[in-house]
């Protein structure tokens, strides 16, 4: 197995605040690892310092093998790591199909192009659209990011993740402030998911995180407090105190 | 709104993508109002031959708010500066003309607008890194430093006097310029038409698309891997010589510039004229432009001293009830009508 994402004694502080603390985190090519942890636990700031959006105090992130400490986000993005945001990141003002060929463009570099129509490569509009189809959003394709329920806004959100062709993706909450009744299309979509992409995912939602993934790393007050397979993690007494017991009383 | 839902029996998946896809290739197409601004601007010429030096002037801002248009409206960078860049090609035809008897006009708008490119290169590099109000305040700060700068070296710009009695060679070799302003309408309005050309090509590339991605979501831009820094200091580059180019037709067209020309007033009214007509729509700069001129001219002679009020008035009534400016009205309306015109 190759290593696709490998992070190394990451640290970071926010002047005194020490919000993440010797991280060490490897994801194999074809990864279904899942980040749990009680809220504060710095899961966010874990997956803005992989991606290049904070930059660490200390430690290494390696991207198929390379050290991409010092990268900006955008050569992150470029090299084939996406992520999808806790709260919509979306062009809310454009359609839903200008969203994606906006990032199927970024990927190919079309965007350096200053002459030749958006809509002139026809190629690049098929894919976009192959992309809303696998999830089902070919009949929102003309409408305003902003005119979709939140729900589907979702769905935009992880199209753009996977129109970016990555080898490794940050899933943060997919399923986040979507109705209960439609939380199993943004489940089916991760579970469908190309079996070669090493997917990180956060998630509270214990149901999922057991179906979903294979390895587990529980992340308390910034620091790696265990990990394992979702048997030991489900077994693990402690887990089960500072976590999982409160995941309970939360319903 | 389950995606289970099925979809109206006369529209399959293949019409649906069909549909959609029609939609971003022609996009980008000529449609016939496109044609009207030209028409109109055609007209005037004949319907207002002795105002024809107003008439100049306005195509001249008209083209300036065309490129505040550009970084504004479509990659939204605020500027209260703009004027800088107008200025620099305002005086780089004037010195080239005096200092080194460079007087063909063509080649003077085409090298104003690589010197004030050149500096839109070089202070975008710096200025673009920041946001919002301190992008705002930085912007001011770089056109009142330039205009100072000005001032420090009078005797080499003319300082407020300006430099008067600036000659031309005649257009093409041919057209002089006459007291009518016939020759600098028609001069000022071709290069509008071929800048104009260039700027909406440029908005519906794929760049202009990442233009307004950077404006919708910049972190989206940034996640995606879109090279943020780089694509607004291009964008700002074209919009700097742009108003280079219009400010050395100022120049041409008055046979004077004064250091007024970097005044924050100038920055300012630009943008009133953008907002006015609506910003992201290349005929917002259009509208805007015209209305602004149009009446500072008609209320400037009504009332010499209160004629800012109505301007003020406009605004006002244009940030609060049409914030799309005047032209995102008329399509508002316009959808409007022809929706109840539709079975």
């Amino acid at each position: 197995m190759t290593v696709a994402l490998e992070v190394k004694g990451l640290n970071r502080s926010f002047g005194a605040l020490h919000v993440t603390r010797d991280v060490d985190l490897t994801l194999e090519k074809g990864a279904r690892h899942a980040l749990i942890g009680p809220n504060g636990a710095g899961k966010t700031t874990l997956v803005n310092l992989i991606t290049g959006v904070l930059k660490p105090s200390s430690g290494q992130v390696a991207l198929n093998g390379e050290d991409i400490t010092a990268w900006s986000q955008a050569e992150r993005a470029r090299r084939g790591l996406a992520r999808t945001f806790q709260i919509n990141q979306l062009f809310r003002g454009l359609t839903v199909l200008e969203n994606l060929c906006m990032t199927i463009g970024e990927r190919d570099g079309n965007c350096n192009n200053m002459w030749r129509s958006a809509g002139a490569k026809r190629a690049v509009i098929d894919e976009a659209l192959d992309h809303l189809e696998a999830l089902r959003l070919v009949d929102d394709a003309l409408k305003l990011v902003r005119e979709l329920p939140y729900g589907r806004q979702r769905l935009v959100e992880i199209a753009m993740a996977l129109a970016q062709k990555p080898r490794v993706l940050l899933l943060d909450e997919p399923a986040a402030g979507v109705p209960s009744s439609e939380t199993h299309l943004i489940l089916d979509v991760v579970a469908a998911l190309d079996p070669d992409i090493a997917v990180l995912i956060i998630e509270h939602d214990m149901d999922v995180v057991f179906r979903f993934a294979r390895e587990i790393t529980v992340l308390v007050a910034g620091a790696v407090f265990t990990k394992g397979t979702p048997e030991e993690i489900r077994s693990n007494e402690k887990v089960r105190e500072v976590y999982l017991g409160e995941a309970h009383d939360h319903g | 709104m389950a995606a289970s839902e099925p979809t109206s029996g006369a529209m399959t998946a293949k019409a649906a993508r069909d549909r959609a896809a029609e939609y971003l290739l022609r996009r980008h197409y000529f449609r016939w109002p496109e044609a009207l601004p030209w028409l109109i601007a055609i007209v005037c010429f004949f319907v207002f031959p002795d105002r024809m030096t107003f008439g100049s002037q306005v195509v001249i801002m008209i083209m300036f708010a065309l490129s505040l248009d550009l970084i504004l409206g479509y990659a939204g960078i605020v500027t209260l500066g703009h004027a800088a860049f107008f200025g620099v090609g305002a005086y780089t035809v004037a010195l080239a003309s005096l200092k080194l008897g460079w007087s063909e006009p063509v080649s003077g708008v085409v090298g104003a607008g690589i010197v004030a490119g050149l500096v839109g290169v070089i202070v975008g590099w710096f200025i673009l890194r920041y946001r919002g109000l301190t992008l705002l305040m930085l912007t001011i700060a770089f056109a009142a430093m330039l205009q100072e700068a000005g001032n420090i070296r009078s005797d080499f710009t003319g300082g407020y006097d300006g430099l008067p009695g600036l000659m031309f060679d005649p257009l093409l070799g041919h057209f002089q310029y006459d007291l009518y302003g016939h020759t600098a309408y028609w001069y000022a309005l071709a290069v509008l038409a071929v800048v104009f050309f260039f700027v909406r090509r440029v908005v519906y590339s794929p760049f202009g698309q990442a233009l307004t991605g950077i404006r919708e979501n910049v972190r989206r831009m940034h996640s995606i891997g879109s090279p943020v820094h780089r694509r607004l200091v291009t964008v700002y580059a074209i919009s700097a010589g742009i108003a280079g180019m219009a400010g050395a037709l100022f120049t041409q067209t008055n046979a004077y510039v004064t250091l007024t020309v970097f005044d924050f007033d100038a920055s300012a009214k630009v943008m009133v004229m953008l907002i006015l007509g609506g910003t992201g729509r290349l005929y917002g700069p259009f509208i805007g432009a015209v209305i602004y001129m149009v009446m500072e001219d008609y209320f400037s002679k009504l009332s010499p001293t209160f004629w800012q009020f109505g301007i003020g008035l406009m605004l006002v009534l244009a940030v609060l009830f049409a914030r799309r400016g005047l032209l995102g009205l008329a399509e508002t309306g316009w959808r409007k009508l022809s929706q109840r015109g539709a079975p």
